[in-house]
């Protein structure tokens, strides 16, 4: 096992003229749970996207378990082990919520085309233990028995939970969580601050999140890197952050931090 | 209904669903042994036995697209090249037409060695023969390496931009085919004349049970039924267990969010050409079964309507639903080839007129899919999923005006 799960080095990513993530060096011990934070549109999500393989950097390195994933088809870092949600929730809607598990298992299940059709023992048995599993995911998450509902239908907050509980299905190393507590009410958040820690302590992830509620950001993570329009201004212990001028200043501006002396 | 019952999500345990399922199942196969002895009618009538081998036909390459456009979501307008590589498998693997092999005439002789087996046609006869269940075979392989050939560069495509393009590969391939007959000086496809007559379909064995003749003759439809009927079947149970299993978990994901998907460790490209494969074996299978009942194949067949009427068949009968394919598949079947002339024999009979509805097939055919979009628009049967989901919109609806005028 390497130190670092995730190593990024000098990540660039340009959009035309426009640079979304300038030069970012970032990494993430392996078992921590660190946070990304910073404005709306400082780059967190487009660097999230760099390290899920959905774009390519114009520069840099990024290093996952060992391994590089530039270039790297998003559904193979998928399976090695890096698993995410979405700021959106991205469901499969009209598949219920066990199914939407079972589809993360998908690069971890080994059935082919022939053995689903003459169903196999151990196409059976496998289908039979992965419906458990996923059964016991959505426990896990804390929405038992929504099983044979459709994601669609289900209510906002256990969509959420669904989201990680599908990311779960993928056995990653590493989750990333994009913005997951946006719409839940603070005992929700608080609750889910404990669950992260669940997640790290029992399953052994490793945790990124993207979150605007200090309280969850200072309450959860045990390092925090603050991006303001695409670079690094920040890094450090929540205690470092919450002093930081430069961070201060990033989220209540100039003449706010002088208001407020 | 049985397909409520039938058309499940999940296999459960219930023993009483289970039970209905089965009974479901029966009924329907005894419906369909009733058709062919009791019901259908040998030439005229609502219901020619020809007819009903040709619904069963296109019930067939509806079960195939199914899997592309209601399993998987992706738009294929080009379903008719499948059809065309399953009738000229048969064509070239049953016919006279390579009759440099095995030729009658020792002059003509360019290969020694000679092609008969297990085949219905004499040993006399020039060319290739093999064997109609050999070929489904053949026919089934061609197919599927035609949906990969062309579903590797398209389906990178999405949406619209697919849909066109598979539209592209539906139009070229059969001017392919019509052009085939001097490839480098040879002749591959024999262009516009067509390749015929295509051999009888041989029982084998199976000729030890009653009713069962040796060698289906052209008349005999009955047999022909019962063919394609297994193979109908075969087709189904495939479908439902797939779309049951991992592949088909993954063909809906990418159906639902093609990027979650892929998140979600589902390789896309894979999936999606797996979904092609299978629907192509069914348009492959079908195809070479045609050739055979018909007796020619001529490229003129295969033209692009045939792609948008299998499309319709599918949409009609319910996007994602294997009975609501094979329903749809029937449906248009006996309007395009029966339905029409029939009711309008009656209708002229009845009135004293002398209206030629088969004139206006496209006019229903419109008038038909306007309607159902407009009142059913989820298709004969939906999957069930797609009735349990817009039942739980109509809840939320209900509460929502509920909670504005109160």
């Amino acid at each position: 096992m390497t130190e670092n799960l995730l190593d990024a080095r000098a990540v660039r990513v340009q959009f035309g003229g426009l640079v979304a993530v300038n030069d970012v060096d970032f990494n993430i011990p392996t078992g921590s749970i660190v946070a990304l934070i910073g404005p709306n549109g400082a780059g967190k999500t487009t660097f999230f996207n760099v390290l899920t393989g959905l774009y390519t950097p114009s520069h840099g390195q990024v290093d996952f378990d060992g391994k590089s994933v530039l270039g790297v088809a998003p559904h193979k870092i998928a399976a090695s082990g890096m698993a995410r949600t979405f700021q959106n929730i991205r469901l499969f809607g009209a598949m219920t919520a066990s199914e939407n598990v079972m589809v993360a298992m998908h690069p971890h299940l080994k059935s082919g085309v022939l053995s689903t059709i003459v169903r196999t023992p151990k196409q059976r048995r496998e289908e039979r233990d992965a419906r458990l599993m996923a059964k016991e995911l959505l426990e896990f998450v804390g929405i038992a028995g929504v099983d044979d509902e459709f994601a669609k239908n289900l209510p906002y907050g256990d969509q959420r939970r669904l989201e990680v509980a599908r990311a779960l299905a993928l056995r990653p190393k590493l989750l990333l969580l994009d913005e997951p507590t946006a719409g839940m009410n603070p005992q929700e958040s608080a609750t889910f601050t404990q669950f992260v820690h669940r997640v790290r302590d029992q399953r052994g992830v490793t945790v990124l999140l993207i979150e605007h509620d200090m309280k969850v950001v200072m309450g959860v993570s045990e390092r925090i890197t603050v991006l303001e329009y695409g670079s690094k201004i920040a890094e450090g212990t929540p205690q470092d952050i919450r002093s930081d001028q430069r961070v201060i200043e990033a989220y209540l501006g100039k003449s706010g931090t002088e208001a407020a002396k | 209904m049985f397909t409520s019952l039938v058309e499940r999500m999940q296999p459960t345990t219930d023993n009483g669903r289970t039970f209905a399922r089965y009974s479901g199942i029966l009924a329907v196969l005894v419906v369909a042994w009733l058709i062919p002895n009791y019901i259908a009618t040998s030439t005229e009538g609502p219901l020619p036995l020809f007819t009903v081998v040709l619904c069963a036909v296109y019930a067939l390459f509806a079960l195939g697209l199914n899997i592309v456009v209601g399993f998987a979501g992706l738009l294929d307008l080009g379903y008719v090249a499948f059809f065309l590589f399953g009738a000229y498998t048969s064509a070239w693997l049953m016919s006279d037409f390579f009759y440099q092999v095995n030729p009658r005439d020792p002059s003509d002789k360019q290969f020694s060695f000679s092609v008969h087996f297990l085949s219905t046609a004499s040993s006399k006869i020039a060319g290739i023969h093999l064997s109609f269940w050999i070929v489904i075979i053949a026919a089934a392989a061609i197919a599927a390496v035609a949906g990969l050939v062309i579903g590797a560069p398209t389906l990178r495509l999405k949406s619209d931009y697919l849909a066109l393009v598979t539209l592209g590969f539906g139009e070229i391939l059969p001017e392919v085919f019509r052009n085939g007959d001097n490839v480098a000086g040879y002749n591959l496809t024999n262009g516009t004349k067509g390749i015929g007559p295509v051999d009888r379909i041989g029982m084998g064995f199976l000729d030890k049970l009653p009713g069962i003749p040796s060698t289906i003759v052209s008349s005999d439809y009955k047999t022909k039924y019962y063919v394609i009927l297994l193979f109908c079947a075969l087709f189904m149970y495939a479908s439902i267990k797939l779309r049951d299993g991992r592949l088909g978990r993954a063909w809906m994901a990418i159906r639902e969010d093609e990027l979650a998907a892929s998140l979600m460790g589902v390789p896309l490209m894979r999936t999606k050409l797996w979904s092609y494969a299978v629907g192509a074996i069914a348009g492959g299978v079908g195809g070479a079964f045609y050739a055979t009942i018909v007796g020619t194949v001529n490229v003129d067949n295969f033209t692009f309507s045939f792609s948008i009427i299998v499309l319709c068949a599918v949409i009609l009968g319910g996007m994602g639903n294997v009975w609501g394919a094979v329903l749809g598949g029937v449906a248009i079947t006996w309007f395009n080839y029966t339905g029409l002339v029939y009711i309008g024999a009656q209708v002229n009979k009845g009135l004293g007129t002398h209206i030629n509805l088969k004139n206006y097939e496209f006019m229903f055919f419109g008038f038909v899919l306007v309607l159902m979009m407009l009142f059913r628009p989820e298709g004969f049967i939906p999957a069930a999923r797609s009735k349990q989901l817009k039942k739980a919109d109509k809840q939320v609806q209900s509460i929502e005006t509920a909670g504005v005028e109160s």
